[in-house]
């Protein structure tokens, strides 16, 4: 295809794009909507997955011992494990003050001082690497003395059960938005067709090529696709950034820090860029193998 | 030269085949009237040499080649060979007259230079120099016949055929199409004419083979449009 021919086929499908204008918008449009959930999805994916790495390395172990437990051995043994960064010892007593202090009002507990404290003293353990966390709880938990080793495997585990719940469900409604998308896409590019037939019989007889014929609804398709993902992408940039920006002042969220780091975000939207482009063109290649038999 | 060697094409859920056993040599050069009652096989002969369609059986040859072998770049050469001229003229009604001609380049992807250039010879020899800037709604049956001619000879094709070209012409008229075809044949292009229009085949005295149920009826060198033996 020379200069000549493309010049032609895009001539062509701002053509079409003109005369089914509004179809083109309400196809870009869904198009947009589509990619803007799944960008959504996407864009919450990886904060989730920053946010349990935020709890992870803030992670420690509890260490909780028996009344009767050699205190200094089980210091040794924990020392002794590869991995650990840093062991504090809390005693019962600064344990049952950290406890009261935390309930806000610390005469609720004072008759518990002394021989009628219940807590057990404790070790506060910092791993090196969180990678590591779940093995020395494992290691520590099996020494003499330890009633339990805790790191709260729990909240990480209900994040992470959250997050793949609704990955699911936000993949699941993206998929069926892009179908959709497609699908519209493959109506508007037969109405071109359509409104070409006449067109592309002479151009047959004439001596045209298959892909100069199908070229311009190519590119229709692709137009579409492009649009409607560049407006998804702006819109979900904006708004994200707005997002974190007030995250960032929030002092309640401090432990949700948004990800704006560039290496983490531009995969995403240029992602998205490719693959509405993408579904523009699937969605004309469909259209014209459907009823454009050249 | 083109061949015809025992073509038969038969489509499916006809009992009886369109072209049945033909035969044929046609020489460039020649001017060729393809006569025949309607559905006697003339316009399957020329899809089947556009190769918008496959023979059942048997071959075409074009310059010794056998046209069902040729892959796509081979037929589109092959088809920008042939100019085709239309009983419904098939001109694109919001084009006006110089653009539907320059369609023929421009699907070609030819420049706007050589546009600017081939598209005023080409009206010029239809007689049509003047009227560049109409639109075909505005022509005569006859004009609108003669745009379908430029836009088919505006890229030098070897061959030219004409499916029932003077269908929705009057008499007048189709004379003066077909002194155009002969003026076209004598600068050395084949043309291959189908039609009804008996008093001009008679008066012109070329090369007719008529058809007749698909099979091959008569093939006479100054022929006339019926048989006279």
């Amino acid at each position: 295809m020379n200069i000549n021919s493309l010049k032609y086929c895009l001539r062509q499908s701002v053509v079409s794009l003109k005369r089914n204008f509004w179809l083109a918008v309400v196809t870009s449009c869904i198009i947009a909507v589509s990619l803007a959930i799944l960008g959504g999805f996407l864009l919450m994916a990886v904060n989730a997955g920053q946010l349990i790495r935020n709890v992870e390395s803030n992670v420690e172990i509890g260490v909780f011992l028996y009344a009767d437990a050699d205190v200094s051995a089980v210091q040794k043994q924990i020392n002794s494990l590869e991995g650990v960064n840093s062991v504090t010892f809390v005693s019962k007593d600064e344990g049952l003050v950290t406890f009261s202090n935390s309930l806000g009002d610390p005469a609720l507990l004072a008759g518990l001082k002394g021989e009628d404290n219940p807590l057990p003293d404790a070790y506060r353990v910092k791993a090196t690497d969180t990678a590591l966390v779940a093995g020395l709880a494992e290691s520590i938990r099996a020494m003499p003395g330890v009633e339990m080793a805790d790191y709260g495997e729990e909240l990480v585990g209900r994040i992470l059960k959250i997050t793949g719940w609704l990955n699911t469900l936000f993949v699941g409604i993206s998929v069926l938005l892009a179908l959709g998308a497609v699908f519209l896409i493959v109506t508007t590019i037969r109405l071109s067709v359509m409104a070409r037939l006449e067109e592309i019989g002479i151009m047959k007889y004439l001596g045209a090529s298959d892909w100069y014929i199908r070229f311009p609804f190519l590119l229709e398709g692709m137009a579409m696709g492009w649009v409607g993902t560049l407006v998804s992408t702006i819109a979900l940039g904006l708004a994200y950034s707005k997002l974190a920006t007030s995250l960032r002042q929030d002092a309640f969220a401090f432990f949700i820090r948004p990800v704006t780091s560039v290496e983490q975000l531009a995969p995403i939207f240029v992602g998205l860029l490719l693959l509405g482009t993408l579904m523009g063109g699937i969605g004309s290649l469909i259209s014209v193998r459907k009823f454009l038999r050249v | 030269m083109i061949e015809f060697k025992d073509v038969t094409k038969s489509y499916p859920g006809s009992d009886t085949p369109a072209l049945a056993d033909f035969s044929l040599q046609m020489e460039h050069g020649e001017f060729i009237f393809l006569v025949g009652p309607s559905g006697a096989g003339k316009s399957t002969l020329i899809k089947l040499f556009f190769r918008e369609q496959l023979p059942t059986e048997g071959q075409i040859l074009f310059d010794g080649k056998n046209i069902a072998t040729f892959e796509k770049a081979a037929l589109l050469k092959h088809r920008r060979q042939i100019g085709m001229v239309f009983q419904d003229f098939r001109l694109l009604k919001q084009k006006t007259v110089f653009e539907n001609v320059a369609f023929a380049l421009e699907v070609l992807g030819k420049s706007a230079k050589e546009i600017q250039e081939k598209v005023p010879l080409a009206l010029a020899k239809v007689g049509l120099a003047d009227k560049g800037s109409s639109f075909p709604a505005e022509l005569s049956g006859g004009e609108q016949q003669r745009v379908g001619v430029a836009r088919a000879l505006v890229k030098d094709p070897l061959i030219l055929i004409a499916d029932e070209p003077t269908g929705n012409l009057d008499r007048d008229t189709s004379w003066q199409l077909m002194e155009l075809f002969e003026t076209i044949n004598q600068g050395g292009t084949t043309v291959i004419v189908a039609t009804h229009a008996w008093d001009v085949v008679d008066r012109m005295q070329k090369r007719v083979i008529s058809l007749e149920a698909g099979h091959l009826n008569r093939d006479e060198k100054r022929g006339s449009y019926r048989d006279e033996h």
